[in-house]
């Protein structure tokens, strides 16, 4: 690898200990994945934010207590809890204690605290063609494919070191070709009135990170002006379902206005069929729940946007949540600022909703609710549900999520 | 009956143990649980499995790029594989290893395998990898669990 006099500096560790270990760290990466050079990026997404084990704290608050200042903008992904309103959440102490260290330490280092998995919608948002790296997989699937910035899948502390050195080792998707397509994706008998349906997308998304393991597939048929957050949603279900950083939505993002672009002038040698019964499926395979009960509504997986949470109060209007029912929704510090300026804010707490931003729904304080049934809008959510909370879940549309919590019992209709 | 199986480097280090073989992808992260080791995603087909110290051969990663974290987690606390086999790699499954390489000064050797090579491996076979020269020797037979040498 082909390193620059001030990159064997950092390396002999002439710029201090923190930055030796970050650039070692993504040296060896470089070096394993045949980059020939490190590539200077914009922006930093940290993922290693929820404290979920001890690793991760000594990891950050050793790098800050070497003197590790971020070198570029960093934005941070959610804390385990709600920051600011943790005694709502039921925070247990030790959890507090461990993300107020986590916070710290990243303060210290000079992150900004969006506190949030959906920075791309708000702030820190990266150009067409920008090299960044960035954390969080829903993220980095949303950046890649539909803003067309380029990161890899930056690995937890991986994070940490690139932003602390603002660099990362040219491999991967930070290379033009190595963003080729590599399989064609049909829509089969999927209609057009099930693609308006919103609910569907997270479907979509989760059946194409299956088909597409770690490869880069490309798929047609997707309406040009479907809305920002079911891609969204699609987007993080492709990568809970799949390895998959990068994929092509024809007609829709920005490398793949058409076909023959984002397969870079190569026919498709795999051409696969995703079909509605397969659709279906992915809903009740997603569903682990039996019987109607739900004790928690979750929604916000990944944060919900400022037109998420207006649909929520008006489809809310006039009701409350059912007595059985806990109803939380997860969004960012920024749209819950516009929540509260637009009185829609007020207007779901009225009607029982829960709001929390920084906080992560599949790291919640499971011993302080004595929750076994969960219902979401996310596929994403449902799909880590069982094995991260270990709650049963099922999965439905954001319509069916409020009429569940405001009967107080799974309300499920047939998709399309 | 040994064989001596060709791969590549991606960690360097020698180790050796009980082969746990799956054809399905992993995720550490939503995928096996940092504070026992064991597989903890009920679609695995490895639900249930501790792969502490075990020499762990899977096709390749998924999911979330919190694997990593976790994969450092179980090197901290002594529950981490003793090696691990793929067909393929990406970062946020090497990231794991060499971040415990520099941060704890311990190692996770890995190797990846092609797919003829890779089929050789059976779950309960013992395994000696050792990724620096690149080669993973196994024996013929299957072994039983109380068989294994202890390990240090």
């Amino acid at each position: 690898m082909h390193l620059t006099d001030q990159e064997k500096e950092i390396l002999d560790g002439k710029h201090g200990e923190a930055a030796r270990i970050s650039l070692s760290v993504l040296v060896d990466l470089g070096e394993l994945f045949q980059a020939e050079a490190m590539t200077d990026i914009s922006q930093v997404h940290i993922d290693t934010t929820i404290y979920m084990v001890d690793a991760g704290v000594e990891f950050a608050e050793h790098m800050a207590e070497l003197g590790a200042r971020f070198a570029v903008p960093a934005s941070l992904n959610p804390s385990a809890i709600d920051l600011r309103r943790w005694r709502e959440y039921r925070t247990p102490p030790d959890l507090l204690e461990n993300s107020r260290r986590l916070e710290a330490a990243y303060l210290k280092m000079g992150a900004t605290p969006t506190w949030t998995c959906a920075p791309y919608q708000q702030g820190m948002i990266p150009r067409f063609g920008e090299d960044i790296a960035w954390g969080e997989s829903n993220a980095i699937a949303f950046a890649n494919s539909i803003i067309g910035a380029r990161t890899n899948r930056c690995a937890d502390l991986m994070d940490i070191c690139a932003a602390i050195v603002g660099k990362v080792p040219r491999f991967g998707l930070h290379l033009e070709e190595n963003r080729k397509a590599e399989m064609l994706i049909q829509l089969e008998d999927i209609t057009p009135e099930m693609l308006a349906d919103k609910a569907v997308y997270p479907l979509l998304g989760f059946l194409t990170g299956e088909m597409a393991g770690d490869r880069i597939a490309a798929l047609k048929g997707i309406p040009r002006n479907t809305d920002t957050d079911a891609l969204k949603a699609f987007s993080a279900a492709a990568a809970s379902s799949g390895a998959v950083g990068l994929f092509h939505l024809i007609g829709v993002t920005p490398e793949a206005r058409t076909l023959e672009m984002c397969f870079q002038g190569e026919t498709p040698g795999v051409v696969l069929e995703m079909t509605r019964k397969a659709v279906r499926y992915a809903r009740e395979r997603l569903s682990t729940a039996q019987g109607d009960a739900a004790d928690v509504v979750v929604l916000g997986c990944p944060h919900f946007s400022f037109p998420e949470l207006r649909y929520l109060a008006r489809l809310m209007e006039g009701k409350s949540v059912h007595s059985n029912v806990v109803f939380w929704a997860f969004t960012s510090r920024a749209a819950l600022g516009w929540a509260r300026n637009s009185g829609i804010l007020k207007a779901l707490e009225n009607s029982g909703v829960m709001l929390f931003t920084d906080g992560c729904p599949l790291q919640y304080p499971s011993e302080a609710w004595n929750f076994h049934t969960a219902m979401t809008d996310s596929a994403k959510f449902a799909n880590y549900c069982y094995s991260q909370t270990g709650l049963e879940v099922t999965l439905g549309s954001i319509e069916e999520c409020a009429d569940t919590a405001v009967r107080g019992k799974i309300c499920r209709r047939d998709l399309l | 009956m040994k064989k001596t199986l060709k791969g590549k480097c991606v960690v360097p280090g020698k180790c050796e143990g009980e082969v746990i073989v799956t054809s399905q992808s992993v995720s550490f992260w939503g995928g096996v649980d940092p504070g026992t080791g064991r597989v903890n995603d009920p679609r695995h087909e490895l639900f249930g499995e501790s792969i502490s110290g075990k020499v762990l051969a899977f096709p390749f990663g998924k999911g979330s790029s919190t694997g990593s974290l976790i994969m450092l987690e179980l090197v901290r606390t002594g529950r981490a594989p003793a090696g691990m086999v793929t067909i393929r790699i990406e970062p946020i499954l090497a990231a794991g290893p060499i971040v415990s390489k520099y941060f704890y000064g311990k190692e996770v050797p890995m190797i990846t395998l092609g797919e003829d090579e890779f089929s050789m491996l059976k779950t309960g076979q013992y395994a000696v990898v050792n990724a620096t020269e690149g080669c993973v020797v196994i024996n013929g037979t299957k072994i039983q669990k109380n068989d294994l040498p202890r390990r240090g």
